[in-house]
């Protein structure tokens, strides 16, 4: 019977009503129509961009990015002077963001996953002030946070001139900034490079070796400690042998400004804290939740094996925690690293305030800019999930 | 099939061209929505502020209430919108506002590249420094290493790049939004010093607690001719905006003020005075306007002089002398083309 309806059919002549009344037609129709609407509202969206920077005798082109960008910026980690192209300032641009995404990232892990071991304390009171931390911040903006932390800084403390500097000299707290001393590197600096890099490498050789050592014999050594040990003696030894290559640059009060050591702006310090607080308490959950899903079976199995409360959080549980913690991770790096562009509301020269900002104003190019802006942030943000990808899949449940 | 309908489709979403481009005469644009879209600035003591009604006021929203004057008759059919100095381009560029009047330095690469037409200057400035006299500071070229707050997409910001380079000083710019933010970090004393158009550095240390512990430097490092603008492309609007301002200068020379220029009209000898105030002539009429347009402008809030004693003269807070912004029988440079 299929066999001859089909046949019929075959032989029926195509008639355009098929295109609406046809089961088999039907859902061609139906796509081709939709993909038609949305084809004409993004031809319409285009050509109108198009036809407005006709209209306003605008041209689009990249050729700005060569002309001298005519304004400084303060916080630069490259050679940057108001002559240098408009390029460039988006690269320092660039790399303030990526310093600030990334210094924000480590303290928001560190901070989280402290914070979110602790709410799981027996202790009442510490997990009762790490859940007020956490509901505190999550639920906040994080702009709110960013301006407090700036009016703060800026309100509280003093100006420079006002300015008592703590630990000798070790770090000046001022309305403007925190003055910190900055390493000098003399001849023999180098040598001392060696040695450091020499002991960081005996220190993992000797990791391995216990490591082998306690599979053999299965006896336990100090690990942590020799390590530390290793790491710090020669270098430190060798620091007095060589007569202190290395020296501290100690910020002094002159003319307006403390001069000499590190100046760490309070844009950047407030932005920095701001993101990795707001962060943290997100990443503070994950770990939490992370932790949880862990069956307490676990625990017990690991305890009846006679391993203390230590090993069994850093060896069967935390292992295990980071296979559910890693992907919401990831996530949570994203928004740091694009809530990062909130710092133009403090004033400090991301790549949002040099490229879509002054850069943007000074030469009318918008759409140039903000096209630009997206592709940086889309690119930085697929890196993180590349990079954050390959070590979920060395984490993750390897299937036998 | 499917192809076919597809290369179809295709086809005609790339023939489909609908423009919504902005319109090129905004005067019928402003007549059929009742009023006039003006940007202003966040606030300036004196040039544009908010009063106790929450109305903006001011020598900038003046020649907005003037030009909407000359359209309407009305000088309270303009709606105002606060722009920053990173704002204001693209809201005047885009067609949220008609024109700008926000201390905006007429420059040649807005003029040109930015395509905007600036009427005559209607405020001559400079770019000056704020410091605290306790800093013991005397001019600007002892700066040094000072840590600057500047507005950032201003010309401003240029010059300063220019001056300190010039002069193999260096310094520390702070970038700030609005002029708020910038009188609170320079009173919390983040920065030593405050730059900006001299008239608005006089206009904000007015409104400081002790104005007389601050001082400007005598360094005057720029030429900032403020002027209002619109769009390039609609000559018409761009004209009635320019004959606004040019008519309340002649009505300051010819004497002719807020209290004065119905009687004027009526009575006045001076063909100039006749023509502008619309007695004799059709010069409203080449403009699109009604005959009174200069009368209804001059009414709304008084001549050149008149606005500019009100918010930012001598006897104001504010305190700045005429200076350049006077007439050029009084040694100023202030001029208008001849209304003929």
């Amino acid at each position: 019977m299929t066999v001859a309806s089909q046949y019929a059919e075959d032989a029926e002549p195509f008639r355009i009503s098929q295109l609406i009344y046809d089961k088999r037609y039907r859902s061609y129709t139906i796509q081709v129509l939709t993909m038609f609407l949305f084809m004409v509202a993004v031809a319409w969206l285009v050509n109108n961009v198009i036809e407005n920077f006709r209209d306003l005798g605008k041209e689009f082109s990249f050729s700005f990015l060569w002309q001298p960008a005519s304004y400084d910026i303060n916080q630069r980690l490259i050679e940057y002077t108001s002559r240098s192209p408009h390029w460039k300032a988006a690269v320092v641009g660039i790399l303030n963001t990526l310093v600030v995404a990334f210094l924000g990232c480590i303290f928001a892990t560190i901070i989280g996953v402290a914070i979110g071991v602790a709410r799981l304390s027996k202790n009442w009171l510490v997990s009762r002030l790490m859940t007020i931390y956490i509901e505190g911040f999550r639920n906040v903006p994080v702009l709110l946070w960013i301006l407090l932390a700036s009016t703060a800084f800026s309100a509280i403390l003093p100006s420079p001139r006002q300015a008592v500097p703590l630990f000798g000299g070790g770090l000046v707290p001022t309305n403007r900034g925190f003055y910190l001393p900055a390493p000098v590197f003399e001849s023999g600096s180098a040598l001392l490079g060696i040695i450091f890099v020499a002991s960081l490498v005996g220190a993992w050789i000797f990791g391995r070796w216990a490591h082998k050592r306690q599979r053999d014999t299965g006896e336990i050594l100090p690990v942590f400690w020799i390590r530390m040990g290793i790491i710090i003696v020669p270098t430190f030894l060798m620091y007095f042998v060589l007569g202190m290559p290395i020296s501290l640059d100690i910020p002094e009060l002159k003319g307006f400004n403390f001069q000499g050591g590190l100046f760490v702006r309070n844009s950047f310090m407030a932005l920095w804290l701001a993101l990795s607080l707001y962060t943290g308490a997100f990443i503070a959950e994950n770990v939490r939740a992370g932790i949880q899903a862990i069956s307490k079976g676990q625990t017990e199995a690991s305890s009846s094996l006679g391993l203390p409360a230590k090993r069994t959080m850093n060896l069967v549980i935390l292992p295990q925690a980071l296979r559910i913690i890693i992907p919401p991770l990831i996530s949570q790096y994203l928004n740091l690293t694009k809530n990062s562009s909130l710092a133009i509301a403090v004033g400090y020269m991301d790549v949002t305030g040099t490229l879509g900002g002054i850069t943007l104003n000074q030469t009318g190019k918008e759409m140039e800019c903000l096209l630009l802006l997206m592709a940086f942030y889309l690119t930085v943000s697929l890196l993180i999930s590349a990079v954050m990808n390959v070590y979920n899949n060395a984490v993750a449940l390897k299937e036998r | 099939m499917k192809t076919k309908l597809l290369t179809l489709a295709l086809g005609a979403a790339a023939v489909a061209t609908v423009s919504t481009g902005a319109s090129a005469a905004t005067l019928d644009d402003v007549k059929a929505k009742g009023f006039m879209q003006c940007g202003v600035s966040t606030g300036v003591p004196g040039f544009a502020f908010t009063d106790a009604n929450g109305d903006w006021q001011g020598f900038d929203p003046a020649i907005c209430r003037a030009v909407a004057a000359a359209i309407f008759g009305d000088a309270t059919a303009v709606k105002f919108t606060p722009t920053t100095g990173k704002t204001r381009f693209t809201a005047l560029a885009s067609g949220e506002v008609d024109m700008l009047a926000r201390n905006t330095t007429e420059t040649f690469s807005r003029d040109v590249d930015l395509k905007f037409t600036f009427a005559p200057v209607n405020y001559y400035d400079g770019q000056g420094f704020m410091v605290r006299k306790s800093l013991g500071v005397t001019s600007a070229l002892n700066l040094s290493g000072a840590t600057v707050c500047i507005q950032t997409g201003t010309t401003t910001e240029l010059n300063l790049a220019d001056y300190f380079r010039a002069n193999n000083m260096n310094y520390e710019p702070v970038p700030i939004e609005t002029n708020a933010e910038a009188q609170e970090k320079y009173l919390a004393n983040a920065c030593d010093v405050y730059t900006t158009d001299a008239s608005g550095l006089a206009a904000t240390r007015s409104a400081f607690e002790a104005p007389d512990d601050h001082m400007l430097l005598p360094e005057i490092i720029s030429k900032e001719p403020l002027a209002p603008l619109s769009r390039h492309g609609d000559d018409q609007w761009a004209d009635i905006i320019k004959w606004v301002r040019n008519a309340l200068v002649i009505a300051e020379e010819k004497g002719v003020t807020a209290a004065n220029a119905d009687e004027m009209a009526a009575s006045s000898g001076d063909p100039e005075v006749r023509r502008m105030l619309g007695v004799e002539g059709e010069y409203g009429a080449m403009l699109g306007l009604g005959k009174t347009w200069a009368l209804d402008a001059i009414k709304a809030g008084g001549n050149y002089s008149e606005i500019y004693e009100r918010y930012i003269g001598k006897d104001t807070p504010i305190g700045l002398a005429r200076g350049l912004n006077a007439l050029p029988r009084d040694g100023g440079l202030l001029y208008a083309a001849p209304l003929r």
